[in-house]
C-alpha cells in the first residue's frame, strides 16, 4: 500500500501469520478510525491475541501491511519498544503489573517520560507527575490504594491498575485484551463505564469474550474466525449473522 | 518511596548499619593486628588479616552478583570470569614489578616467559608496569567482555537457564584458554611470586592491613553505587524487568539496554574484587575461572539473601568462614557435601536467605503493630495503613 492514503489510525491489510503451518491469521484486514472504540470478538483460536501481537511488534506478519497514524508508520518494521513509544499501549489477557512495586510506582514507571538508561538513573519526581498520577488514579478509582503493593490487590483491581498504567503512558491507541475476564458482574459494568470514559479522549480496541460486556460497550463489533474477519457491525447485526451463530454455537 | 530525599533513599536502616559495621571491621582488624601485642588474647594474627581481606573481596564479588541476580533476575554462573580477569590485570602489574628479582633476573620478561624461551614481551603485556594503566584494565577488560557478551545475549533475548548456561560456557572457555602456555599468562601456574605493589612489600604486615582497608573501602563504594542504582527509578525498572519483562517492554523500555548497563557495571565490580584479591592471596591462576567458583559465589548470595545487597556480603562471609573452619579439620573431605547441603537447605527452608528472612519477619512485626494501632484508634480510616 502507498503511504498517506488512509485516514485510519490503525490499518491492517491482508495480514497472514502462520506458526508451523498453522494459519493463525489469514488475510486479516480491518481499520480503526481515530477516536473510535472497537470490540473484537471471536471463538478461541480465532487469532485475536495473534492480531494484538502483530500490532505491538511481538510477532512479524508473514504477509500484509500494518500501518499506524494515517499510514505514517509501518508497524511490521518496528519492535515492541518503538511501537510503545509511538503511542500504542497494550493490556495483557492476564493482568500484568509490577507486583513488588506500589500502585504509585507502577504508574510512575508507566508515565510518559524519557525511557533511556541515563534519564531513569538520574530521575527526580515532580509535582506535575504526582498530579498526573492522582488524575489517573481518580479515573480508575484506585486512589485510596496508592501506596499499596500491587501484588496485594484483588484480580479486578490489578486489571484496573494495568488500564491505569496504559493511561499514564498517554497512548493514542489502547489495545485491551479481555479486560473483564474473572471479574464480578459489578466490576464488569464498572469496567465498561471506565472504557467508555477513556474512549472520550483515546482510540480503544477491546478484545473480549463476554457478550454482555460487549453489548454494554455499545460499539462497532468485529467478529474474527480462523484468522480473518467473519462479520462486522453493531452487536445486534453481528449476533444475528448466521455464520457467527454457527461459529459460536457449533454446527 | 520515590519522592523521598536521595540521601535518605540511599541510606536506609540496614544500609547504614552495614556501612558502620564495615567501617568498624576495617578499623578493628588492623588495630588488633598492629597495635595489640602478639601474646594478647585480642591479637589478630597476620594470617587472619589476609584471610579477612580475602573475604571482603569475595563479599564484593557476591555484591556484584546480587546486583544482577537479585534485581534483574540475570543468573550469571560465570561471574568468576570477570573476577579472574580483574585479578589477572592486577597480577600482570605485580609481575612487571618483580623486575630483576625473578629467578632468571630478566628486567623485562616475567620468569615464565624466559622459561618458554620468549625473546620479547607480548604486545598485550605492554603498559602493565604502569599502575594506573593496570587499574584501568582492571575495569576495562571485564567491562568490555561483559558488554560484548551482554550485547549479543540480551539482544537475542537469551534469558533464564539458557543465559546461565552460556555464562558457564564463557568462563569455561576462558579457563581452557588461560591454561595454555602460548596464551601468554603463565599457563597452568598462572602469575605468582609477587614482590611489591606501588613499592610496598606485598608480604609485609603493613601492606596486608592496608590492602584489607582498601578492600573495605572498595566494598563500601561499590555498595553505595549499587544502592544508588537500585533505589533510583532505574532500579525500579530493573525490578520490573525481573518480575514482568514483557510488561516493561510494552511500556516502551528498552530492556536490553537496561540489562546491558547493569551487567557491565556488575562485571567491573567483580573485576575490582579480583584485582584486590590477587595481592592478598599472592597468586592468580586459571583455576579461578573454574565454573565451580562462580557457582559457589552464587550460593553465597542465595544464603545471605538475594536482592538485599547486604545479604550477599553477609553470605560471602558466613559461607567462607564455614569453609575455612571445616576444611581445616577432620571434616575437610566432606566440605563439598556441606556446601551442597547448605544450598539445598537454604532453597527449601529459607528461600529468601538470611537477610531476606529477617526482613520478612520484621515486616510481619511492623504490620502487626500497625494493625494493633488501628484497633486502638477506631476513627482511623481503613486505608491509612502503610
Amino acid at each position: 500500500m502507498d503511504k498517506q492514503t488512509t485516514s485510519a489510525l490503525l490499518y491492517l491489510d491482508g495480514i497472514s501469520v502462520s506458526f508451523d503451518g498453522f494459519k493463525a491469521l489469514n488475510e486479516l484486514s480491518f481499520i480503526v478510525e481515530p477516536g473510535e472504540m472497537r470490540a473484537i470478538i471471536g471463538p478461541n483460536g480465532a487469532g485475536k491475541t495473534t492480531m494484538m501481537d502483530v500490532i505491538t511488534g511481538k510477532t512479524r506478519p508473514d504477509e500484509g501491511d500494518v500501518f499506524f497514524e494515517e499510514g505514517k508508520y509501518d508497524l511490521s518494521k518496528l519492535d515492541e519498544t518503538e511501537i510503545a513509544t509511538l503511542g500504542i499501549g497494550r493490556k495483557f489477557q492476564k493482568p500484568t503489573v509490577f507486583e513488588m512495586h506500589t500502585v504509585e510506582d507502577n504508574l510512575q514507571l508507566a508515565l510518559k517520560n524519557d525511557r533511556g538508561v541515563r534519564a531513569t538513573l538520574f530521575w527526580q519526581s515532580s509535582d506535575e507527575q504526582e498530579k498526573r498520577i492522582d488524575e489517573v488514579l481518580d479515573i480508575v478509582r484506585l486512589k485510596p490504594l496508592r501506596s499499596r503493593v500491587a501484588g496485594s490487590l484483588s484480580h479486578g483491581q490489578k486489571q484496573w491498575l494495568e488500564i491505569a498504567m496504559l493511561l499514564a503512558q498517554d497512548p493514542k491507541l489502547l489495545l485491551v485484551d479481555e479486560p473483564v475476564a474473572g471479574m464480578t458482574d459489578v466490576e464488569t459494568m464498572q469496567t465498561a463505564e471506565l472504557l467508555r470514559e477513556i474512549n472520550k479522549t483515546k482510540t480503544v480496541v477491546v478484545v473480549e469474550h463476554d457478550m454482555a460486556f460487549v453489548r454494554e460497550l455499545g460499539v462497532k463489533v468485529t467478529c474474527l474466525h480462523e484468522g480473518s474477519v467473519l462479520a462486522e457491525g453493531t452487536i445486534d447485526q453481528v449476533s444475528a449473522n448466521d455464520r457467527v451463530v454457527e461459529v459460536y454455537l457449533g454446527r | 518511596m520515590m519522592t523521598s530525599h536521595p540521601l535518605i533513599r540511599l541510606l536506609d536502616r540496614g544500609s547504614t548499619l552495614f556501612l558502620v559495621l564495615l567501617a568498624a571491621f576495617a578499623i578493628a582488624i588492623p588495630v588488633l593486628n598492629l597495635l595489640v601485642p602478639d601474646g594478647s588474647a585480642l591479637h589478630v594474627s597476620t594470617y587472619f588479616v589476609a584471610l579477612f581481606g580475602k573475604y571482603v573481596c569475595y563479599g564484593l564479588l557476591a555484591l556484584s552478583i546480587d546486583l544482577i541476580w537479585g534485581y534483574v533476575g540475570i543468573l550469571s554462573l560465570g561471574h568468576g570470569a570477570f573476577f579472574a580477569l580483574g585479578g589477572y590485570a592486577m597480577g600482570m602489574y605485580l609481575m612487571r614489578q618483580i623486575g630483576t628479582r625473578g629467578v632468571y633476573a630478566n628486567p623485562i620478561l616475567p620468569d615464565f616467559m624466559v622459561f618458554l624461551n620468549w625473546s620479547e614481551l607480548p604486545i598485550f603485556w605492554y603498559g602493565f608496569h604502569n599502575f594506573a594503566y593496570a587499574m584501568l584494565m582492571v575495569l576495562l577488560v571485564p567491562g568490555l567482555l561483559a558488554f560484548v557478551f551482554g550485547w549479543f545475549a540480551f539482544r537475542s533475548r537469551v534469558t533464564g537457564v539458557y543465559l546461565s548456561i552460556i555464562t558457564q560456557a564463557m568462563t569455561y572457555a576462558l579457563l581452557l584458554g588461560f591454561f595454555r602456555n602460548n596464551f601468554g599468562f603463565g599457563g597452568n601456574n598462572g602469575l605468582t611470586d609477587f614482590k611489591d605493589i606501588l613499592g610496598f612489600n606485598v608480604q609485609a604486615e603493613g601492606t596486608r592491613n592496608a590492602l584489607l582497608v582498601i578492600s573495605c573501602i572498595a566494598l563500601a563504594v561499590c555498595f553505595l553505587i549499587c544502592r544508588a542504582i537500585v533505589t533510583s527509578k532505574f532500579g525500579k525498572v530493573l525490578i520490573g524487568i525481573r518480575d514482568a519483562e514483557s510488561r516493561t517492554r510494552f511500556l516502551g523500555y528498552r530492556v536490553e539496554a537496561y540489562k546491558l548497563f547493569v551487567f557491565t557495571v556488575s562485571a567491573c565490580m567483580a573485576g575490582v574484587a579480583g584485582a584486590l584479591y590477587v595481592p592478598q592471596v599472592g597468586i592468580i591462576n586459571p583455576g579461578e575461572f573454574a565454573p565451580g567458583n562462580s557457582i559457589e559465589a552464587v550460593i553465597w548470595v542465595a544464603v545471605g539473601g538475594r536482592g538485599t545487597l547486604t545479604g550477599a556480603v553477609l553470605g560471602a562471609f558466613v559461607v567462607n568462614y564455614a569453609k575455612t573452619f571445616f576444611t581445616s579439620g577432620a571434616l575437610a573431605p566432606y566440605w563439598l557435601f556441606m556446601l551442597g547441603g547448605l544450598f539445598i537447605g537454604t532453597t527449601l527452608l529459607m528461600p529468601r536467605g538470611i537477610i531476606g528472612t529477617y526482613n520478612n519477619w520484621r515486616a510481619g512485626q511492623d504490620a502487626k503493630k500497625a494493625a494493633a494501632e488501628d484497633d486502638a484508634v477506631p476513627a482511623a480510616s481503613p486505608h491509612a495503613a502503610e
